[in-house]
């Protein structure tokens, strides 16, 4: 598709505003509809497009399998860390209060770290899955 | 740290899961899954100690008290099954080397630790936690990193079938997760309630609607499709036959006993205030299902060519008797179902271990390619005949003991059918064994075995330990049977006759 003039613009058009609102479904989640999962999936849709559009090639060339798979253990091992940490500041596993001083702070900022983790792994998981089921010869 | 332990327990191989597949380089992350399990294991017998010792441990999740917040609850029941995982899970990653390397492609072997780990994390998971629902989400954990595992059976010197049977697995797999969160989720519709203990108080006022009723048999199928029990077992010789030699003797001896487990805490703590065996027919389902799986499984073990599917179908019929235990609602059966989830799971690991080594060296488990291997591969053969006394039950071996006591327990509820049942499948099992040292002792190969030699100690020395203990559990059974009466004091403690 990478000879069509319009689905390329388009497509390169509707790029950042995609990102943006993954972005923004990420780090507001907080406060509004949200979270690490759906933020994941999104971002993972900027990748879909623009492998549909610039072909699988580009797709691979931009983020290599050994990054993706990196970013799939990063994700878990940031969320479990943060349980670590939380343990040895003296709470429990995932205790968020011992985090800040404050502990509605030390929950901001533990939901923030493990929503971040959750989005970083999903997004590897998804660009991953769309990778080996398109590489495949029949 | 003590009083973390319970975390640590399922937290230390979870992040070591996706830490195998960051590292990469094979020596050392083969290193560090084995300093893992190892920590693992020694987490859990320290668990075993003082739960044993001190009563049972509550561990808050985030700090949140235990009804809102996911609760890690540890009693004798769990704490026995923790140890037996993470024991067979360290002993099996031992053994694992040499295996392995012959049946995985070489470029997905840092994937098999990473995978393993998972694995063995679901299984700690489902077992430590009090929260119905996070017994669902490790059961997925333990369910996808299993199919995946089973899946590597495809590689090098296995075959496509691999693929086949795991596909088999999944389909039927998720069928059996979904009933369990039916079940669940048609349990939180009329009670608001996840946490198992603030179940078992909720419960008995509801018990009465369809609702709560339906769920009790949502939860028992789909339960019952992972334990692999008749009629729902047809993924699993497939299943135990097509994985890697390494994978089917961790699985054998672990999921599906985790799956009895989870019956087991359904029965007794969760619908444990209601009595089921009294206003149900829950029972009798138990002990047909067991019966027909007893006999089904070894009469079908009795007819396999393929050695692997022979232990399948022996695993059936063992769960057969482990189920029967439940159904036959008195102390000395349950408290021979719990010893026989400990002797089977050693047993059971150590043939398969026997096996994956006897396939390394001839590349077949057919029993006409054991000819003659008594001769050729001594040590393995040994420790296949002796965990095989012990599947039979023969005196002096640690399955002697749980036969024994549930036969005991056949005849204190006056069913001495049953008890003559459990006298023809074991009978039958001798059948089965005996074809495997007819095979390996008494005939000559069709060709000359010069390949055919024993494993080095990384193999056998896992496989013997496995095979020593279910001696040793048979010779002095003071501790198993001690702590299994505790457990089946207590189950059977809170439910009113």
């Amino acid at each position: 598709m990478k000879n069509q003039a319009i689905y390329r613009e388009v497509a390169k058009l509707m790029m950042p505003f995609i990102l943006m609102f993954a972005m923004y479904v990420q780090f507001h989640g907080d406060f509004g509809p949200g979270g690490g999962f759906q933020a994941g999936v999104i971002l993972a849709v900027v990748y879909i497009l623009y492998a549909l559009v610039f072909g699988l090639g580009n797709a691979r060339h931009v983020t290599p399998m050994t990054i993706l798979r990196f970013m799939l253990a990063f994700g878990v091992l940031l969320y479990a860390g943060v349980g670590m940490v939380t343990m040895f500041m003296g709470g429990q596993f995932l205790d968020y209060n011992v985090l800040s001083h404050d502990p509605a702070h030390g929950q901001h900022l533990g939901v923030f770290l493990v929503e971040l983790g959750v989005g970083i792994s999903v997004a590897a998981a998804m660009i991953t899955i769309f990778f080996v089921f398109s590489g495949q010869e029949h | 740290m003590t009083a973390h332990l319970p975390v640590l327990q399922v937290v230390l191989p979870l992040m070591a899961a996706p830490l195998c597949v960051v590292i990469r380089q094979l020596t050392l992350v083969r290193l560090f899954s084995l300093v893992v399990t190892g920590t693992a294991f020694l987490i859990s017998a320290t668990l075993l100690y003082q739960v044993n010792t001190a009563g049972p441990i509550s561990y808050a999740i985030g700090n949140w008290p235990a009804p809102y917040g996911i609760e890690y609850r540890i009693d004798l029941l769990n704490a026995v099954l923790l140890f037996i995982i993470s024991l067979i899970g360290f002993l099996v990653l031992i053994y694992s080397k040499n295996s392995i390397a012959r049946e995985i492609t070489q470029n997905r072997l840092y994937l098999f630790h990473s995978l393993y780990l998972l694995c063995m994390t679901g299984l700690l998971g489902m077992v430590i936690t009090g929260d119905v629902f996070n017994l669902f989400v490790f059961l997925e954990i333990t369910a996808l990193s299993s199919y995946a595992l089973i899946a590597m059976g495809g590689g090098r010197l296995g075959n496509p079938q691999a693929l086949y049977a795991a596909f088999r697995y999944l389909i039927l797999g998720t069928l059996g997760g979904t009933f369990y969160i039916i079940g669940v989720g048609l349990m939180y519709m009329m009670t608001g309630a996840l946490n198992m203990a603030d179940l078992a108080r909720l419960l008995p006022s509801v018990f009465d609607t369809t609702t709560i009723q339906a769920a009790l048999g949502f939860l028992v199928v789909g339960i019952t499709l992972k334990m692999a029990l008749f009629p729902l077992h047809m993924w699993q010789a497939a299943a135990y036959a097509r994985a890697p030699s390494t994978v089917s003797s961790f699985l054998a001896a672990t999921a599906t006993k985790v799956a009895v487990y989870v019956q087991l805490r359904m029965i007794f703590t969760v619908f444990g205030q209601i009595p089921l065996f009294r206003d149900t027919p829950l029972d009798e389902i138990l002990i047909v299902l067991a019966l027909s799986s007893m006999i089904i499984g070894s009469l079908s073990a009795v007819y396999q060519k393929d050695m692997r599917r022979m232990l399948a179908f022996s695993s059936l019929a063992q769960i057969g008797y482990i189920v029967l235990g439940i159904g036959l609602n008195n102390a000395t059966a349950l408290s021979a179902s719990i010893v026989h989830l400990f002797n089977h799971a050693l047993m059971k690991s150590a043939l398969f271990m026997a096996l994956g080594a006897v396939f390394m060296s001839t590349h077949s488990v057919k029993r006409g390619a054991m000819r003659g291997l008594g001769r050729n591969m001594p040590i393995t053969m040994a420790a296949f005949v002796v965990a095989g006394l012990s599947l039979i039950g023969v005196p002096l071996t640690s399955g002697f003991i749980s036969k024994w006591l549930l036969v005991q327990g056949a005849l204190e509820s006056g069913m001495w059918p049953v008890a003559l049942m459990i006298l023809v499948s074991s009978l039958l099992s001798i059948i089965y064994i005996w074809k495997v040292v007819e095979a390996a002792y008494f005939k000559k190969p069709k060709r000359a075995l010069p390949k055919a030699r024993d494993p080095g100690p990384t193999m056998w020395v896992p496989m013997w330990i496995l095979a020593a203990a279910s001696i040793w559990f048979g010779v002095d059974a003071g501790t198993t049977v001690g702590i299994a009466n505790k457990v089946a004091e207590t189950l059977l403690g809170g439910v009113p006759q």
